[in-house]
């Protein structure tokens, strides 16, 4: 005690201490003001009464009466929302199957085969578009046909890219899985169908519908694949409104995609409710 | 009960093994478990203990060997249907799944009749008395209740074995002594057989009826918990129950009844033992059979030596005390804080004596 340093040391905040400076608060203010004022402004422009996108000049809805009127938009909406449900249900059946197979066996390659799976995740869309558009072309897919088949290889580009993040996803939360719980389910009688069904399964789920979610905004939002897959009569909604602000940035662009913005939180917040059915019990009660 | 042992056993387990590609977990392994035991399987890790228990519940195949469960052989039927159940050491609870369903899980995917699940349920889930927490998730419940919750969940489909695996591992000391009195009232009050697989000796020694202690996948001995503390077939097992000194004797003759030996540190003594003994023997001493006194002890009977105190371990109750004897043995010896001064009557570097009656050691041939 005697020999301690006459001037103490003012000691050194750590990591986490830094939440009390107000510079540091300074800075996450500026970055979430920067983070969301573009949207926020995308969002309060799509009510501005004024064909140029520059002056706040009243707020009026005709912009979404017209964006609804726009059967072209209209259309492309359609063919998103059709290509992004397909797309999400079979990419998280097949990226459940791939996650469970990783989980579960082992089997020769399987460590090449875990990697090249995951493979679309990190390749660059650019070259994944590429590769598809050379793909459809090389082996003569019909890009005609009746709705919704022509949507068929922008769907097939789309599962491609999706499932590897439904499979990345489960396969997580497969890891936390105590095989006990299967043993358990068998010892009490269960076959492997049963047990799949009531003990796997039901654990998977939250995995599942994050994995479900991911795929189905990626898909939704997705331009650089879509566009070199996409022919000139199946046009998504993100490719149409690139065509659009090539002429103009009206508010009609803004209103889909506050519409756009709209169904993807909506979405997310299902997905959450879902996601906790043991709150939404205890809300309930 | 050992002509009737046929007829009694309601597992039998002949000449079992099991191998995980070069190691051996169960070399071999041959013995009956008698109908409504309490019957424990005690080694260190990795004696191939939990591998039995395993193999008998279904979840794992024996390499070779047969298990008969109630007389019928085990071999071609899995573990969902068997009429066996397990507790697992990580209680394995359904955590989707409420107390109540995870307790009528087993009877809804046996197809049981509606009516009939409700009141068995409720019945298990009394038996175990988690009565007021049925509609709890597993997250919202200790680790004493998970358990109660996956001992329900077996007792609920009235196997004819209930496993146990580690059961009381994961808990608290003072609560695994309570699940200790309650698992022993359990098992007499539903009247099914239960094999506990446990490292822990205490628990072993004060459940069960009959204790198996294994040992690198083989079955060292099988006797009641007296006959194994007191009646040690070999070195290992006297030395991994219960705390033992262990000494070196030559056999320097027979006398009726008894056998006379040499021992190093001590000289020679008659100890009482049947049957053959080999040129050399382990003599097993437990150190609560050892008489401590400041005085030389009166008694002839006695094999008496001296020693000082070397070291003291003060648990409470008792003492451990580490003598180092005049032959130049050091003997653990327990006594009693019988009084509240004892421990101030004797301390570490004090000269004692030490005496013990011949009977109490135990010849051990193995």
């Amino acid at each position: 005690m005697a020999t301690a340093p006459a001037k103490t040391r003012r000691e050194r905040p750590g990591p986490l201490d830094y939440t009390r400076k107000l510079w540091l608060r300074a800075i996450v203010l500026v970055t979430f003001a920067l983070l969301y004022a573009p949207i926020i402004g995308l969002v309060a422009f799509s009510f501005n009464d004024s064909r140029r996108n520059i002056v706040w000049r009243g707020f009026t809805l005709d912009y979404y009466v017209s964006a609804w009127n726009n059967d072209s938009l209209i259309e492309a909406f359609a063919n998103s929302l059709t290509i992004a449900i397909i797309a999400t249900g079979v990419s998280t059946v097949l990226g459940a199957f791939v996650a469970l197979t990783l989980w579960r066996f082992r089997f020769p390659g399987k460590a090449a085969y875990e990697g090249a799976m995951a493979l679309p995740i990190v390749v660059p869309e650019i070259c994944m578009g590429v590769a598809m558009l050379v793909f459809f072309a090389r082996i003569g897919w019909p890009s005609g046909g009746p709705w919704p088949l022509n949507l068929s290889a922008i769907t097939i580009a789309h599962i491609s890219f999706c499932f590897p993040f439904v499979a990345v996803v489960v396969r997580a939360r497969m890891a936390g899985f105590n095989r006990e719980l299967e043993e358990a389910s068998h010892d009490l009688g269960a076959g492997e169908w049963q047990t799949f069904r009531h003990v796997i399964l039901p654990f998977m789920r939250p995995g599942l519908i994050a994995g479900a979610l991911l795929a189905f905004t990626l898909s939704l939002d997705d331009f650089v694949i879509t566009f070199f897959t996409s022919g000139p009569d199946t046009v998504t909604f993100p490719v149409k409104v690139y065509s659009m602000v090539r002429f103009s940035v009206t508010p009609e662009v803004n209103a889909a995609s506050t519409i756009l913005i709209v169904i993807t939180i909506v979405a997310t917040v299902l997905a959450m409710r879902f996601h906790n059915p043991a709150r939404r019990r205890e809300a309930a009660s | 009960m050992s002509d009737a042992g046929q007829a009694d056993a309601i597992v039998s387990i002949d000449h079992v093994s099991k191998r995980f590609g070069p190691v051996i977990a169960v070399d071999d392994v041959s013995f009956e478990i008698r109908r409504n035991e309490f019957f424990a399987l005690l080694g260190p890790s990795g004696c191939g203990k939990t591998t039995i228990l395993r193999m008998i519940a279904g979840l794992e195949v024996p390499s070779a060997g047969t298990i008969c469960v109630d007389g019928r052989d085990m071999s071609t039927i899995p573990a969902n249907r068997r009429p066996i159940n397990m507790v697992f050491q990580s209680y394995a609870v359904f955590p989707h799944m409420n107390v109540y369903d995870n307790v009528a899980y087993g009877l809804r995917v046996d197809g049981t009749p509606r009516a009939e699940i409700g009141p068995r349920v409720v019945e298990a889930i009394d038996t175990v008395q988690m009565a007021e927490f049925a509609a709890r998730r597993p997250d919202q419940l200790s680790g004493g209740q998970r358990q109660r919750v996956a001992l329900a969940r077996a007792l609920v489909k009235r196997p004819k074995v209930l496993l146990l695996d580690e059961p009381l591992s994961a808990l608290d000391a003072k609560l695994r002594e309570a699940m200790r009195l309650e698992l022993a009232q359990l098992q007499r009050k539903v009247g099914i057989t239960f094999i506990i697989v446990t490292h822990d000796q205490d628990e072993a020694l004060s459940m069960a009826d009959r204790i198996a202690v294994m040992d690198a996948g083989r079955v060292r001995q099988i006797a009641t918990p007296g006959a194994l503390y007191e009646r040690p077939a070999s070195r290992f097992v006297a030395d991994f129950i219960g705390k033992v000194n262990l000494l070196d004797g030559k056999v320097a003759g027979r006398a009726d009844g008894a056998v006379r030996l040499d021992i190093k540190g001590l000289g020679k003594i008659a100890i009482p033992c049947e049957g053959p003994v080999p040129k050399t023997v382990t003599v097993a001493l437990r150190p609560e059979k050892i008489a401590v006194s400041k005085r030389p002890p009166r008694a002839r009977t006695r094999v008496v030596t001296r020693g000082r105190i070397f070291e003291w371990a003060y648990y409470g109750d008792m003492s451990y005390m580490y003598v180092d004897t005049e032959g130049g043995l050091r003997l653990a010896v327990n006594i009693q804080n019988a009084a509240r001064t004892t421990v101030d009557e004797i301390d570490i570097g004090d000269e004692v004596w030490l005496s013990f009656a011949p009977a109490d050691a135990i010849v051990v041939t193995e």
